[in-house]
């Protein structure tokens, strides 16, 4: 006796969580099998092994069927074919495009090409994540990356109107289409310490005050590019390491306002002008494509490690940002006041975010 | 002109890319009804066309109107080649006809397509203008309503309950005539849905016609199935209950939008203008030399044909003067003739007066292609065989009437069973003919309608009972006669008292049977008939005894026939009547006494089987009250011989008798174990397993022992297909592999549905097919239904306390006839179920004629409706649509699809039924050339059954409801050949629309209010007389 044929509709399709779960995570039907009896459930429901690959194939089916849906959420909300309850809905969605942490590392600011595609094997094997996860969430980064590219107006609305995904998702995504869009080395050894908040954090800030966007919503532009003008206005910012003057007077300002109310302060003074050089060099090198590549780099490298092999505090580095940002407005012979402002008010919540073990 | 249909195009959403270069699509729409078709412009280059049209007009007869589908077509326009079609709709306008039911059909309806499935959806408004007929001698019957719901439906009231309304319509099937061979499989499958749509919509109308002429304005209980003959052709035929509902809000009567004016047509038959056609007047298929019988004359075999238009449409109008004269000469010994069956399984309360037992027919018939239907004898003659069966039978049980009517067949190539089965009961006249609000409160109260306990009080008459029972004072009222057990084919009377808590019983069984064809087939599966049910009812019993019940409702027996084996699948809901004694237990007998082990063996079988019992009986909390031997008296014929079960006559020994029946004063039941069969049979009955703690099941509407639901229900269809290992199978494996199969379905339906605990599974419904040689196929369809525990526990607990307080009385025995039994002719069947008994029917007859025109004396007269112009039209979408969509809107605001509720109950859970929309009733094939690829056979027949789902939500939405009841899946044929990576599917199911409140969202009193009033009034009243 074997069964050919075994299915159970519901009027209201029947959404298990835990096989869910399960299926999102690239198991087969016997691995999941395998899994829940381990769970005990058959000793909870005294069901047998054969109700349960049944149930697990019935859902795996439904889920397959839904998969279609779930690439346009929306239609998922309008379609007539499965009768599933908004929260019911919102969960699905939500679990969908939910990635893991360990495998956003390996693409983030990656290329979302076919040719990264074929790398999926090796961040399996890399990962522990079972190719078939891997490959939905590459597919959903590149899917959402397509939909918003070509998109007007604020990236995380775009991708919450046509993903559904919660305020906290929408925002990961929008850090991960910029990260990609921009092509951001994240993958280098030094950059190891950081996740991806870290990441998406900064994301975030430079969504908010480096795009076309950010400047004038109005603007015909996107989002997910820095804005080009900006960047190459910042080659202005370079007088502030490059005279010497100028530098000096920054130095002594910030000093003078910090004496006594930095543990770090000789450190600090000893190390001025190398970490201003940095934040300033960096600034002016972002009308290269290659520099804006190695942005996160440049700031581990010349303000992160410094400040870390000297052991400053959190607190520290947040007096000294504060300072050295506020300063530059009492250096009469600088006129970019505004530009200053724009970049630094971005620098430091990075800077701040990324100061840590 | 009698109706103009108008049908406005909207727009579409999520169409499938038709061209590839672009990935869009160029669509536009054809509207077609009857023969007229309008299109709209192409939409170009949009997956989302808005195509606003105009209204389409289409000014046609209602004729049409009730046997037409809408046709809607959506379409790729191409300009170099033939157009691609995307998808179609068939919408059923019949909702739109009665002035009380939907006023438009505005909403998203999926575009489907019978080889891809859905393809998008399509947003189409419909409205229809009707103009009131003068023409007397018209076809249609627009105005009736239909319900699928078995019982008076909750917005109505019964005036009366006319009786049975039967009709079959035939036709030769499209996927068999010759074209068939150079069509695509596309055409063919649009062929036959859109036949079968016709056929359903021309049945329908007939029935209503028959309906309008027992002046009745509603059919309820309609069950309408379609028969695949093959080659032989297609049979789509309908039973119901004609009534005269009144809407309960209204205090007037209801009278049809457009009534047929029968009432003056009959008083002078003979000055019809024949060229107004002769219709059928008669109502009951009874074959006289005349054999004029307008359903047998419908011969169009290309359904083109058939509307075109009122001149030269059904074949039916050739008859002439000559007919009429002589059908009107015949007309009153039709109606003495009449069926007295009832499609209804629940009745208003004090219908039921007794109930006898169940009546079952059966007959095996070999199919010949249907050459010339009008010829009279055809399947007309067959079901009208078996429905004097079945009234013969009903007379034998000293029952003048039969309910929870239904048919069925089987059709296995050129052979068919057919069965019909009901419940023989005696019922009030009253209801039947008479029913004015006085008159109905009068009566309740001067009937002293102690109906507690009536209905089972037996309706024979004991000295010549029609098969050996056991009878004993009813436990209840002490004064009439009662069975041992009671089987019935109808839901649980409301206002029975029943201990504990039901559950459903089944008795499953194979028998092989050899290949044969034509009659020596007929033959074979005629012989094994008779065992096969006998077998059905032992194990029915037995498990009802190990259940510690007295008593199965809902009762509905299956008897599948293949190429090679018989199935036989009988579902009950067992129950513990307060009214009947308290079952015996089972008692096991071994046939080799001196085998010291084997006697061992038997004593644990013993044990085993008295623990089962046990452990049931806490299970389902069944504790009725000890009542001392003396009230009840002894029991009264021999009760031991009678109640003996024996596997095997023959070998019926004197030993058994001696036995010690260790229940003391209740006889046991005694099952002998004379060979391995008998053991293993035994072993069966203990292998069902009860469902886990939490749940409970049944096949009838409610739970017994459970009243107080919560909101939320979940309906679903389980489709199971094994294949069988060998083709040299004993019956005990397959038996075994049978029973295995709808137990591991029962099983994964508990585990499916654990979230919903504390919960039960109603209206339970198996279906069984043989698909081909080694495949066995179950269906299941039912609801879970929520409910909680705590509360549950308390109100029965007060219910039986009620119930042993009162004591009640029943002398009523409304006319209930006399018997007159050929006593030699008893079947040896030890319980009500009998089969083929013969019987005087002229003295029958003539009393049921006498009866039935007693009915017909008080009919109440319909006036005659004048031109009028059915102004709903215009209105906004009901209120109703708007009530659910608010409230059902769910906080996520971007969701716009609305939730319909399905479930096969007559009702909703916490909710109450506002409006009746009009029956569901929607046909589907789906078919593949690429099963692999959609997921092979689960994966293809899922998605068939969510779609079929989606599309009777879309309905039910665009009528404005928001619920569907009495939904049945009719029919589920599966078809697969995995070698040419083929499967194909058809799906028939039905139902009621309608529009549902929550009750927590009523503000106002609910109208049923009063009559709940009333009804405690009058048992109040009782008790004190």
């Amino acid at each position: 006796m074997t069964s050919e044929l075994d299915i159970f509709v519901g009027n209201t399709t029947l959404i298990d969580e835990d096989v869910y779960r399960l299926w999102l995570d690239g198991y087969s039907v016997t691995d999941a099998v395998a899994l829940r009896v381990r769970s005990g459930i058959l000793e909870q429901t005294g069901a047998t092994a054969a109700v349960l690959q049944s149930d697990t194939m019935d859902h795996y089916r439904t889920f397959h069927m839904l998969e279609r849906l779930l690439h346009a959420p929306p239609k998922l909300l309008h379609q007539l074919i499965f009768q599933i309850p908004p929260s019911r809905q919102a969960l699905l969605i939500e679990r969908y495009y939910a990635f893991d942490e360990a495998f956003v590392w390996e693409v983030l600011g990656k290329k979302l090409s076919k040719g990264t595609k074929k790398d999926l094997d090796d961040i399996s094997t890399k990962t522990g994540i079972t190719l078939k996860s891997c490959r939905r969430q590459f597919d959903n980064f590149k899917r959402v990356f397509k939909v918003v590219e070509e998109m007007r107006g604020s990236l995380v609305d775009n991708i919450q109107q046509h993903f559904l995904l919660s305020d906290r998702l929408a925002r990961d995504y929008a850090a991960i289409v910029f990260f990609a869009n921009n092509r951001f080395e994240t993958g280098k050894k030094k950059l190891q310490y950081l996740s991806f908040g870290d990441f998406a954090f900064c994301a975030e800030l430079m969504i908010q005050n480096g795009t076309l966007g950010a400047v004038d919503s109005q603007m015909d532009d996107m989002d997910m590019d820095l804005d080009k003008e900006f960047l190459q206005d910042m080659k202005e910012l370079k007088v502030l390491a490059a005279d010497k003057d100028l530098l000096d007077l920054h130095k002594s300002l910030v000093c003078t306002a910090l004496l006594g109310k930095l543990g770090v302060f000789s450190e600090m003074e000893a190390n001025f002008k190398n970490l201003s050089r940095g934040l300033v060099n960096v600034a002016a090198k972002l009308t290269h494509n290659k520099d804006v590549r190695d942005l996160f780099v440049d700031l581990v490298e010349k303000f992160v490690e410094p400040c870390r092999s000297d052991h400053w505090p959190l607190s520290d580095v947040r007096f000294f940002l504060n300072q050295y940002s506020a300063s530059v407005h009492s250096l009469d012979g600088f006129r970019h006041q505004a530009l200053w402002d724009r970049y630094m008010g971005t620098l430091r919540g990075c800077l701040l975010r990324l100061y840590h073990d | 002109m009698p109706g103009k249909l108008k049908v406005k195009i909207v727009a579409g959403r999520h169409l499938p890319v038709m061209d590839r270069a672009s990935d869009l699509t160029d669509a536009f729409v054809e509207v077609k009804f009857g023969n007229t078709t309008f299109k709209t412009d192409v939409y170009l280059k949009s997956l989302n066309p808005q195509w606003n049209s105009e209204w389409f007009k289409f000014e046609v007869d209602d004729e049409d109107l009730q046997d037409e589908p809408l046709q809607i077509t959506v379409l790729d326009h191409d300009t170099y080649s033939a157009n691609d079609a995307i998808g179609k709709v068939y919408i059923d306008i019949d909702p739109l006809l009665y002035s009380e039911a939907a006023t438009v059909i505005s909403g998203w309806f999926p575009i489907y397509d019978t080889i891809h499935g859905i393809r998008g959806e399509i947003n189409v408004v419909v409205k229809v203008d009707l103009f009131n007929d003068l023409n007397r001698f018209r076809q249609s019957s627009c105005g009736v309503k239909f319900f699928c719901t078995t019982s008076i439906p909750k917005c109505y009231r019964a005036v009366i309950i006319h009786g049975f309304v039967e009709e079959l319509v035939v036709n030769e099937d499209p996927e068999y005539q010759w074209i068939d061979r150079i069509r695509t499989p596309r055409a063919s499958n649009e062929a036959r849905q859109r036949l079968i749509s016709l056929m359903s919509g021309e049945l329908q109308r007939k029935i209503g016609l028959k309906v309008l002429e027992m002046r009745g304005n509603a059919v309820v209980g309609y069950l309408q199935c379609f028969d695949l003959e093959g080659e032989s052709g297609l049979v789509v035929r309908a039973i119901g209950t004609a009534c005269t509902l009144d809407k309960l809000s209204s205090p007037a009567a209801f009278l049809p939008a457009c009534n047929s004016p029968s009432k003056e047509m009959k008083e002078s038959p003979l000055v019809h203008p024949p060229s107004h056609g002769c219709r059928s007047t008669h109502n009951s298929p009874i074959h006289t030399a005349t054999g004029s019988r307008l359903t047998q004359n419908f011969s169009v075999s290309v359904p083109t044909l058939i509307y075109t238009g009122m001149g030269s449409g059904s074949a039916g109008k050739e008859g002439g003067p000559f007919k009429a004269l002589l059908r009107q000469q015949t007309q009153s010994a039709l109606e003495q003739r009449e069926f007295p069956f009832f499609t209804l399984t629940a009745f208003p309360p004090g219908f039921l007066v007794h109930v006898g037992g169940v009546v079952s027919a059966r007959s095996v018939k070999l199919l010949d292609r249907i050459h010339n239907p009008d010829e009279p004898e055809t399947r007309d003659a067959w079901w009208a065989e078996i429905r004097q069966e079945i009234k013969s039978h009903a007379k034998a049980l000293g029952c003048h009437a039969v309910v929870g009517y239904s048919e069925s067949t089987s059709i296995c190539e050129e052979v068919c069973i057919l069965s019909a089965s009901g419940t023989a009961a005696v019922l009030n006249p009253r209801f039947l003919q008479d029913g004015t609000v006085e008159g109905c409160l009068e009566q309740r109260l001067e009937e002293n309608l102690s109906t507690r306990c009536g209905f089972c009080h037996i309706p024979y008459d004991e000295l010549n009972m029609p098969f050996p029972a056991h009878l004993t004072y009813c436990y209840n009222c002490r004064k009439q006669k009662v069975p041992d057990v009671l089987f019935t084919t109808i839901d649980l009377p409301t206002d029975a008292t029943v201990i504990g808590k039901g559950c459903l019983i089944q008795a499953r069984l194979c028998r092989l049977k050899k290949k044969a064809q034509a009659e020596a087939n007929a033959t074979a599966i005629s012989n094994l008939l008779p065992f096969m049910e006998y077998e059905v009812h032992t194990q029915l019993m037995n498990k009802l005894k190990l259940k510690g019940m007295n008593a199965l409702f809902g009762l509905r027996i299956q008897i599948t026939v293949g190429e090679n084996m018989l199935m036989g699948l009988a579902s009950a809901t067992g129950v513990y009547l307060a009214a009947l004694p308290t079952p015996g237990g089972i008692q096991i007998a071994g046939k080799t006494p001196n085998d010291g082990s084997y006697e061992q063996h038997i004593s644990h079988m013993q044990k085993k089987i008295n623990d089962t019992i046990a452990k049931n009986k806490e299970l389902y909390e069944i504790n009725p009250p000890e009542i001392s031997e003396e009230i009840i008296g002894s029991p009264i014929p021999e009760p031991r011989q009678r109640s003996r079960l024996l596997r095997s006559q023959s070998e019926s020994s004197d030993e058994v008798t001696e036995l010690d029946l260790s229940h003391g004063k209740k006889d046991a039941f005694v099952l002998e174990i004379d060979d391995t069969d008998a053991m293993e049979d035994v072993h069966s009955l203990l292998t069902d397993v009860p469902p886990p703690s939490g749940f409970y099941s049944c096949n009838t509407e409610i739970m017994p022992g459970i009243n107080n639901w919560t909101s939320e229900i979940q309906m679903f269809t389980s489709v199971r297909v094994i294949r069988l290992s060998s083709l040299n199978l004993t019956n005990q494996a397959l038996n075994k592999n049978f029973n295995d199969l709808c137990e591991n379905l029962l099983k994964s339906l508990y585990f499916k549905l654990r979230s919903m605990i504390p919960c039960c599974l109603c209206h339970v419904n198996f279906t069984v097919s043989l698909p081909e040689d080694e495949l066995i196929q179950v269906t299941v369809t039912a609801v879970a239904i929520t409910f909680d525990k705590n509360q549950a526990l308390q109100t029965t607990k007060t219910s039986v306390e009620k119930s042993l307080q009162r004591a009640s009385t029943d002398n009523e025995e409304l006319l209930q006839f006399p018997l007159e039994l050929c006593s030699d002719s008893l079947p040896s069947h030890p319980f009500p179920p009998v089969k083929a008994t013969s019987v005087d029917y002229s003295s029958f007859a003539d009393r049921c004629s006498s009866w039935i025109e007693l009915i017909k004396l008080k009919a109440q007269t319909i006036r005659r409706g004048s031109i009028k112009t059915t102004v709903t039209v215009e209105k906004a979408s009901p209120v109703g649509d708007g009530n659910f969509r608010n409230r059902s809107a769910p906080p996520c605001a971007n969701s716009t699809v609305g939730v319909v509720k399905m479930t096969p109950l007559s009702f909703i859970p916490g909710a109450k039924i506002t409006k009746y929309l009009g029956i569901i009733n929607m046909f589907f094939i789906r078919e593949t050339t690429s099963l692999r690829e959609e997921g092979g056979v689960s994966g293809f027949l899922h998605a068939f059954i969510a779609e079929v789902f989606a599309m009777v939500r879309a309905h039910v939405a665009a009528l404005g409801g928001n619920a569907v009841v009495s939904y049945i899946m009719k029919q589920c044929v599966f078809m697969e050949n995995p070698n040419k990576n083929q499967a194909q599917c058809l799906i028939n199911v039905s139902g009621d629309a309608v529009v549902f409140v929550r009750e927590s969202d009523l503000e106002v009193v609910s109208s049923q209010q009063p009559t709940t009033n009333c009804q405690s009034s009058c048992t109040e009243g009782e008790v004190t007389t």
